[in-house]
């Protein structure tokens, strides 16, 4: 491989770590009496708000539904996918060390079936907490659901929630694209030398 | 209807609105133009704020300018049972003083921090006048922050009014007393009575206020007060009547001489004077009241000592400006060249120049001395004298166009005149009986201009009547241009005796929403489910609880015994802005507690019978507000009940873990 395509490779493993500086997901939440907005933002190691007090708000109002609190220590994902991100990473420098093409198709393999294997996760805990809901709960709605859309726009009684990838979603698909990137230069490359 | 009746119908009706909105600018019909210069759209809000002072409620309210909404009531002097203030356990101290607790006072004067003469947003300082205090607020809460007590003073009237960077609220005592207080012939006044003029330091930083002096002076009533701003930066002016020293039937005794005295103080000089030791340690004994930084609860420091400087001793530092009878307000123009007092019974408006008044004590223009403070030649102080300017002026302001605003109160009427021309170039009557008048900032180095507020005594056939006692009033004029415009009546809470207004932004940029739970260092607070429980100690029950949406943890409680002081010390776990929650008792002797989200707040009760008592959320939180109650249960004094507490758990479990009841 061609020097230009290890670095490009390096510098896409080096930005898979900004997930850990911006969320990769955000879920919006418009209602009437919230004017200023609210949101929580799903990060690969944490769960914020988007204002201090959102998390806790948000657990508040779902409770009245029998929504399970979302508690970010309990969440197994957020404990193990910094590892799996950070291992990705090392792998990728390793990779562009060695220099070998199939490998970086290989990188490209296993960073998308993280991103997918991320995005079913995803919607699976989202059907969890909008399924499983106490049986107890003050506020019934017979037949409905509270499950927060995936990606785009759903109204779930008073509140609009709105999921959107975030950026560290979008630096990852960077990466990916780095990696293509890096494979086609360097055939561009062989195939310059070869002619 | 029949088609035709109705065509007609309509037509009359149209007929007259396109013949009002077509004389809209006319004179007997600006009714309309009034209209939309005060109107704020559903949603959208006012360009100022403005704080009034409560006067006898001894509280300060919240207004927006132009629309005259009121927003808020910010308890300051007085007990609130709305929100506890004065009545929680964390908030009693603030009303502490040397007189023990006092649930009430008369403020009358708002003054805002500011930096190089203009507002800043930070606090709000306002006096009592009863018992001498000086509150400050703080504008990021909305909240009364502190309140310390003025020794050696007694009705604290001219007061606070901020220096130009907020180095100082001044405080001048209205009534004349022996200094210390004693027990004296009340007929000795002339031998016995001082004055005191007070110099309360304000932190920059936290605004933390101390006495750092006080000067003694000669006994008579001193009025109300203003420091200099530019050029006169470091001076402080402070009005007097009663230099003819009576102490009984003032309106007569104390309206004989024709030039009462403006008290000029060089508080630069002052300090100086202090930094020399020039100033006596004296015994006192007054309160500071404020919140502890760790826990959030109110404290009383008592001090003991107070820096008192005798003008004999600091020559340069005082001098006596005469002025027309018996002046009430004095003002400083917002380029600080000029001391402009209303002769209130002189009905005249009396402009000293402070460039002047320099020279005059240069040039010893001296007119002998009154107590030892040198009195300054009048005519070689006076600047000019505005004539026909009303019966009984009291205060002015000032504009963005060099004009400056008189009221009157015994004419019930605004007066525009001009500065450099002393003239008077326009009139307004208002509705009735003026006393302070405001123009937004109009008492800083840049006025906002644009509106006037008057602030009014009597207002008798201004609104639907309310039996014989009736609101105050405040009304808006609009200032902007040459011809003064009354816009809008509204009315006040208590009296508003003066107030103070602020261009919006610079409140609104930063404030706060909630309080950090993080950050509550109550040592009763429950931040989590596990810290609620309910401790026996000897009588004293302390119960701590935590409010969230909808329902209170613990919510039913046993073992509590007549004769018991227990205290509810409630936690609004909530982190969501405008979601407070109430709490009340029955038979609660005190009031409710209403509890900002992140807040700890404390209720003592007494129960005096056995029997099972109620208790629930005041504040309209959620759909399920009605459903969060509880009960206490209160057995007779001796019985051995057990002393349990829980929610939604089998009564027998000593403990509850509620995060199941919340998952399951």
């Amino acid at each position: 491989m061609t020097t230009t395509s290890r670095i490009i490779v390096a510098v896409a493993s080096v930005l898979l770590l900004g997930t850990f500086i911006q969320p990769i997901w955000k879920i919006g939440i418009e209602a009437p009496q919230y004017p200023e907005g609210m949101g929580i933002y799903i990060w690969i190691n944490q769960i914020t708000g988007e204002n201090p007090g959102d998390l806790n708000t948000l657990n508040e109002l779902n409770h009245y539904i029998g929504m399970k609190r979302i508690e970010p220590d309990s969440i197994p994902e957020l404990q193990y996918m910094p590892y799996i991100i950070i291992g990705l990473t090392i792998l990728g420098l390793l990779f562009s060390l060695i220099g070998k093409t199939p490998l970086i198709y290989l990188m490209v393999g296993l960073v998308m079936i993280l991103a997918v294997v991320g995005i079913v996760d995803f919607y699976l805990w989202e059907y969890d907490y909008g399924h499983n809901l106490d049986p107890n709960a003050a506020i019934k709605m017979p037949g409905m659901s509270f499950q927060p859309p995936l990606i785009g726009g759903k109204q779930l009684m008073n509140i609009y929630a709105l999921s959107l990838p975030w950026v560290g979603t979008w630096l990852m698909t960077i990466s990916i694209f780095m990696y293509v990137y890096a494979i086609l230069l360097n055939r561009k490359k062989k195939r310059v030398a070869a002619a | 209807m029949n088609k035709r009746v109705f065509f007609i119908a309509v037509s009359l009706l149209i007929f007259p609105v396109l013949f009002l909105t077509g004389c809209g600018g006319g004179s007997g019909l600006d009714t309309g133009d009034a209209a939309q210069k005060v109107y704020v759209k559903p949603g959208e809000h006012d360009e100022f704020y403005s704080f009034m002072s409560g006067g006898f409620s001894g509280q300060v309210s919240v207004y927006g300018i132009p629309s005259g909404r009121l927003f808020k009531v910010i308890p300051v002097f007085s007990q609130d049972p709305e929100t506890g203030y004065g009545y929680s356990e964390e908030t009693k101290a603030m009303l502490n003083t040397s007189h023990g607790f006092i649930p009430w006072d008369d403020a009358h004067h708002p003054s805002l921090s500011r930096k190089e003469a203009i507002a800043d947003g930070r606090w709000l300082f306002i006096n009592g006048n009863n018992t001498p205090r000086i509150a400050r607020i703080d504008l990021k809460e909305f909240e009364t922050a502190e309140i310390i007590e003025i020794p050696n003073s007694s009705g604290n009237h001219g007061s606070p009014f901020t220096t130009e960077n907020s180095e100082y609220v001044v405080a001048s005592t209205r009534f004349s007393v022996p200094v210390p207080n004693a027990d004296v012939d009340i007929s000795s006044y002339k031998e016995n009575f001082k004055g005191t003029i007070s110099f309360v330091k304000v932190n920059p930083e936290s605004g933390r206020m101390n006495i750092e002096f006080q000067i003694v002076v000669p006994g008579i009533d001193y009025d109300l007060a203003r420091p200099g701003k530019g050029p006169s930066h470091g001076w402080a002016f402070f009005t007097s009547y009663n230099t003819e020293q009576a102490n009984s039937l003032l309106e007569v005794n104390a309206s004989k001489n024709d030039k009462d005295y403006i008290a000029a103080v060089n508080w630069q000089k002052a300090e100086e004077y202090v930094k020399q030791g020039k100033a006596k340690e004296v015994p006192a004994d007054y309160y500071h009241n404020y919140y502890d930084e760790k826990t959030g609860i109110a404290k009383s420091d008592v001090v003991k000592t107070v820096k008192v400087l005798d003008p004999k001793d600091c020559p340069g530092m005082i001098y006596y400006l005469p002025t027309q009878k018996s002046p009430h307000g004095v003002d400083t123009d917002p380029e600080g060249k000029y001391i402009i007092a209303s002769g209130k019974l002189a009905s005249e408006i009396a402009v000293h120049s402070f460039d002047k008044m320099l020279k005059a004590i240069e040039n010893k223009a001296f007119d002998g001395d009154f107590g030892g403070i040198p009195v300054l030649k009048y005519d070689a102080i006076n600047e000019a004298v505005v004539k026909d300017a009303g019966l009984g002026p009291l205060h002015t302001e000032f504009d963005d166009k060099g004009y400056a605003y008189t009221s009157a109160f015994i004419s019930s009427e605004v007066v525009k005149w001009k500065l450099g021309e002393w003239k008077v170039v326009d009139r307004i009557p208002v509705y009735y009986s003026i006393g302070h008048l405001l123009v937004m900032g109009g008492d800083t180095k840049k006025p906002d201009g644009k509106y006037l507020l008057a602030l009014n005594k009597i207002t008798k056939d201004r609104y639907l009547p309310t039996g014989p006692m009736l609101t105050q009033s405040c009304q808006l004029i609009d200032i902007s241009g040459d011809k003064m415009k009354l816009l809008l009546d509204f009315p006040t809470i208590g009296e508003p005796h003066y107030a103070q207004g602020i261009k919006a932004d610079k409140l609104t940029k930063d404030f706060m929403k909630i309080y950090e739970i993080s950050k509550n260092g109550n040592p009763y607070a429950s931040k989590k489910i596990d810290d609620t429980k309910v401790t026996r100690n000897g009588n004293e029950v302390h119960v701590q609880m935590i409010a969230t949406r909808s329902h209170f943890t613990p919510d039913n409680i046993e073992g509590i015994k007549v004769g018991d002081k227990v205290y509810f010390h409630i936690t609004n776990l909530e982190q969501d802005w405008d979601i407070p929650h109430g709490f009340s008792i029955m038979g609660a002797t005190n009031s409710e507690l209403l509890i900002m989200p992140g807040q700890t707040l404390t209720l003592l009760w007494e129960p005096k019978q056995p029997g099972i008592f109620p208790f629930y959320c005041t504040d309209f939180c959620s759909a399920l507000h009605q459903e969060m109650q509880g009960y206490a249960r209160v057995s007779p004094a001796g019985s051995n009940v057990e002393l349990r507490w829980w929610l939604d758990k089998d009564p027998k479990a000593p403990k509850v873990d509620t995060t199941k009841t919340e998952k399951k």
